[in-house]
C-alpha cells in the first residue's frame, strides 16, 4: 500500500484529539457559547476550513510525508506501493558512508559539509549578535526620536533587497577584479589579487551581511520595552556599564536575543542563494548538496533524508536555545 | 568627562562602520550599474550609461519571471491574509489545553528553513495529485503559492494576533447587549478594528513572497519566477544588468519607505492633535461640571 494513504488518516486522528480535548474541557467551557453559536455557521465554517487547510494540507501532511519518504528506497514509479516499497535506512546510510549497502568508508564530503555548515552558522550568529547589540541598545535606549527615525529608515531600505542581490553586491566588492582588490593593489598592499571567494571569506561575509537585520530588529524591540529608570537606578547605585548590560539589559532582552539568534541560524543553515553566488569551487555548504539530490540526481528519497537531517539540526538548535534561556516557544516566535 | 567624549567618538565610529557595511555594497553596486564596462566595475568610471536598465526590460525571461512573481505574490496575499486572520481568531477561542500544541503547529513554519518547506511541499503534492487524479494541480505556480503560504500565513497570523490582543472585549459585549448577533459583531466591530493589521499583513505577505528564493527554487518546478531567473543569471556570470535591477529595487524601496514615513508622521500629528483636543474638551467639561 502506498504510504500516502496511511498518512492521510493522520488528520482524522488529529481532529479527533482536538475534539476530545474540547470535550474534556467541557464542564468549564459549558457556560460559554459553543463554537458555531459563537461565530455563526458561515464564519465558523470559514475559520475551520481556513485553519484546517493550512494546518493539515500546508504544514503537517507535507512534512510528515517528507519524513516518511526519507525512509523509503528509490524505486521506479511502477513499483511504488509494491512489495519492494518497505521502510529502510539506506538514505541515511548513504549520508554516513557514501553507499547504500557498504559501511566500509565514511562519506567525509557530506559529513564535513553538514557539520561545517552548522559550525559556520553558529559562528555567524554570534558574530551578528556582537555587531548588532550596541546599535540596537543605542536605538532603543538613548537615541533621540529624530535620529531614531533616520536610523530605522536606513535599516529598512536594505531589508527588502533580495538575498541573491545582496550576495551579488558583495561579489562586486570581493571578486578578484573587485573594488576591494583594486583598492588593495592601488595602495600597494598586495601584488596579486586575493581570491576572497575561494577562501570562503566571501561566503561568511555574505551570510553575516544578509541576515544582519534579522538580528537587529528583534534585539531593538526587546530592549525598547525595558524601563529606562532601571538602567538609571543601576547607574546611580554605581554599577559599571558591563554590569548593567549583563545583569539588566540582556536578561530583559532574552526573548529578543533568542529569536534573533534562532532566525539568523535557521536562515544561515538553509541559505541557498548566498553559497551559490559567493561560494568558491571548494566551498562545502549543505544546501547545494540537498538541491543536487533533487534536481541533478533525481533521488528524491535521499534528498528528503538530507532535508530531514537539516531540519533536525534546526530543531536541536531551537531546543538548545530554549533550554539555555529558559523561555517558551511562544516568547521567541513573534 | 574626557572618557565620556572618547566613548562617544568610538560609538560614532562604530555606527559609521555599521552603516558602511550595511549600505556600502549596495552603493558600490549602484555605481557599477551606471558604468559602461561589460563587467560590473566601479573604478575607473569609463562613462555614464543607462543601457543596462534598457537591457533589463529587453530580457524576456526576466520580464516573464517578474510577471509570474507578481501573480504568485497576489495569490499568496489572497490565501495568507484570510488564513492568518482565521488562525489568529481560532487562537483566541481554542480550548486552553490545546492552545500550546496548536501554537506549535502553526508557528513551526516560521522556524523551518525555507528549503525544507519547499521540498516537503513538492514531494507531498506530487504524490497527492498522483493518487487523487488531480495532476493539473501539480504546477509550479500553485506549489510555490502553497509552500510560501505556510510561513507567510504564520507571519500574517502573528501580526493580526498582536492587534487582537489589545482588542477591548467590552466593545463586543456592548454590541451583543444591544442585540447584535455574533456574525454582526465579527463583520462590523472586529473586522474594522483589525483593518490596519490586515493591511500591513497584506503588504508584508506580498513583499515576502516577491523576494522569496529558498522555497521558490524547489517548488517552482519548470516555471520561472523573478528570483529563480535572477539566480540563473547571476550563476552564468556578472553583468551590470543585475546591478541595474538591484538598483531599481533599492530605488523603489527608498521611495516606498519615505512615503510610508511621511504618511505615518502625518497620522501621528493628527492623532496628537486629536488627543490634545480631547483633553481640552474633557477639561472644559470638568470645569463646567465644577461650576455647576
Amino acid at each position: 500500500m502506498r504510504s500516502i494513504y496511511v498518512i492521510m488518516l493522520l488528520p482524522l486522528v488529529l481532529i479527533a484529539a482536538f475534539w476530545l480535548i474540547a470535550r474534556l474541557e467541557g464542564p468549564a467551557a459549558s457556560t460559554r457559547p459553543g463554537f458555531f453559536q459563537r461565530n455563526g455557521i458561515g464564519i465558523g465554517l470559514y475559520l475551520i476550513i481556513a485553519v484546517g487547510f493550512w494546518a493539515i494540507f500546508i504544514i503537517i501532511l507535507p512534512m510528515v510525508y517528507m519524513v516518511d519518504l526519507s525512509f523509503r528506497p528509490k524505486l521506479p514509479p511502477a513499483q511504488i506501493g509494491g512489495p519492494k516499497d518497505v521502510y529502510t535506512l539506506e538514505n541515511y546510510r548513504f549520508f554516513l558512508f557514501g553507499s547504500t549497502t557498504s559501511t566500509a568508508n565514511w562519506n567525509w564530503i557530506h559529513i564535513n559539509a553538514f557539520f561545517s555548515t552548522i559550525a559556520a552558522s553558529i559562528v555567524i550568529t554570534l558574530l551578528n549578535f556582537v555587531i548588532c547589540y550596541p546599535l540596537a541598545y543605542h536605538m532603543a535606549q538613548s537615541a533621540k526620536l529624530e535620529s531614531l527615525r533616520v536610523l530605522l529608515l536606513l535599516l529598512i531600505i536594505p531589508y527588502w533587497v533580495n538575498d541573491i542581490l545582496r550576495a551579488f553586491a558583495l561579489r562586486v566588492l570581493l571578486s578578484t577584479g573587485g573594488v576591494i582588490n583594486q583598492a588593495l593593489a592601488g595602495l600597494g598592499l598586495t601584488s596579486e589579487p586575493i581570491d576572497f571567494l575561494a577562501a570562503n571569506v566571501g561566503l561568511y561575509t555574505g551570510l553575516s551581511y544578509a541576515y544582519l537585520l534579522l538580528m537587529i530588529f528583534p534585539l531593538y524591540n526587546a530592549i525598547e520595552s525595558l524601563d529606562k529608570n532601571q538602567i538609571e537606578a543601576a547607574r546611580d547605585l554605581g554599577a559599571p556599564w558591563w554590569h548593567i548590560h549583563t545583569f539588566i539589559v540582556m536578561p530583559h532582552a532574552k526573548p529578543g536575543i533568542a529569536s534573533g539568534c534562532t532566525l539568523v541560524f535557521m536562515l544561515c543553515t538553509g541559505a541557498v542563494a548566498t553559497p551559490m553566488v559567493l561560494g568558491g569551487p571548494s566551498t562545502l555548504w549543505f544546501t547545494p548538496i540537498v538541491y543536487d539530490r533533487f534536481y541533478e540526481l533525481f533521488n528524491w528519497p535521499q534528498g528528503a533524508a538530507y532535508a530531514f537531517l537539516l531540519l533536525m539540526a534546526c530543531v536541536l538548535f531551537v531546543l538548545t536555545v530554549l533550554r539555555l534561556t529558559g523561555l517558551k516557544l511562544g516568547e521567541i516566535a513573534r | 568627562m574626557t572618557s565620556g567624549r572618547f566613548q562617544r567618538i568610538m560609538f560614532a565610529i562604530y555606527v559609521a562602520m555599521f552603516f558602511a557595511y550595511l549600505l556600502g555594497p549596495l552603493v558600490v553596486m549602484a555605481i557599477s550599474a551606471f558604468n559602461t564596462p561589460e563587467y560590473p566595475q566601479v573604478w575607473p568610471l569609463e562613462g555614464f550609461t543607462t543601457d543596462w536598465f534598457g537591457r533589463l526590460f529587453a530580457d524576456n525571461d526576466l520580464m516573464e519571471g517578474f510577471r509570474t512573481s507578481l501573480w504568485i505574490g497576489l495569490l499568496v496575499v489572497c490565501i495568507s491574509v484570510p488564513i492568518g486572520l482565521a488562525g489568529a481568531i481560532v487562537m483566541t477561542q481554542i480550548a486552553t489545553t490545546a492552545r500550546s500544541f496548536y501554537y506549535l503547529v502553526v508557528v513551526s513554519p516560521v522556524l523551518t528553513p525555507g528549503v525544507i518547506i519547499g521540498i516537503s511541499t513538492v514531494v507531498f503534492w506530487r504524490e497527492f495529485t498522483l493518487v487523487t487524479g488531480t495532476r493539473f494541480l501539480y504546477d509550479g505556480i500553485i506549489l510555490t503559492v502553497l509552500g510560501q503560504s505556510s510561513f507567510i500565513s504564520a507571519y500574517c497570523m502573528l501580526i493580526v494576533l498582536a492587534r487582537l490582543q489589545r482588542f477591548d472585549r467590552s466593545q463586543e459585549e456592548a454590541a451583543l447587549d444591544l442585540g447584535a448577533s455574533y456574525p454582526q459583531v465579527f463583520l462590523h466591530i472586529l473586522l474594522p478594528y483589525l483593518k490596519p493589521a490586515l493591511f500591513s499583513a497584506a503588504v508584508l505577505a506580498f513583499l515576502s513572497s516577491f523576494e522569496n528564493y529558498n522555497t521558490t527554487t524547489f517548488a517552482i518546478l519548470s516555471d520561472k519566477s523573478l528570483t529563480t531567473v535572477l539566480a540563473g543569471r547571476v550563476r552564468q556570470g556578472s553583468t551590470p544588468s543585475i546591478s541595474a535591477l538591484a538598483t531599481l529595487i533599492v530605488g523603489v524601496t527608498i521611495v516606498a519607505a519615505i512615503t510610508y514615513e511621511v504618511l505615518k508622521r502625518r497620522d501621528d500629528r493628527r492623532a496628537r492633535e486629536r488627543q490634545v483636543a480631547a483633553i481640552r474638551a474633557e477639561e472644559a467639561e470638568l470645569s463646567l461640571a465644577t461650576a455647576q
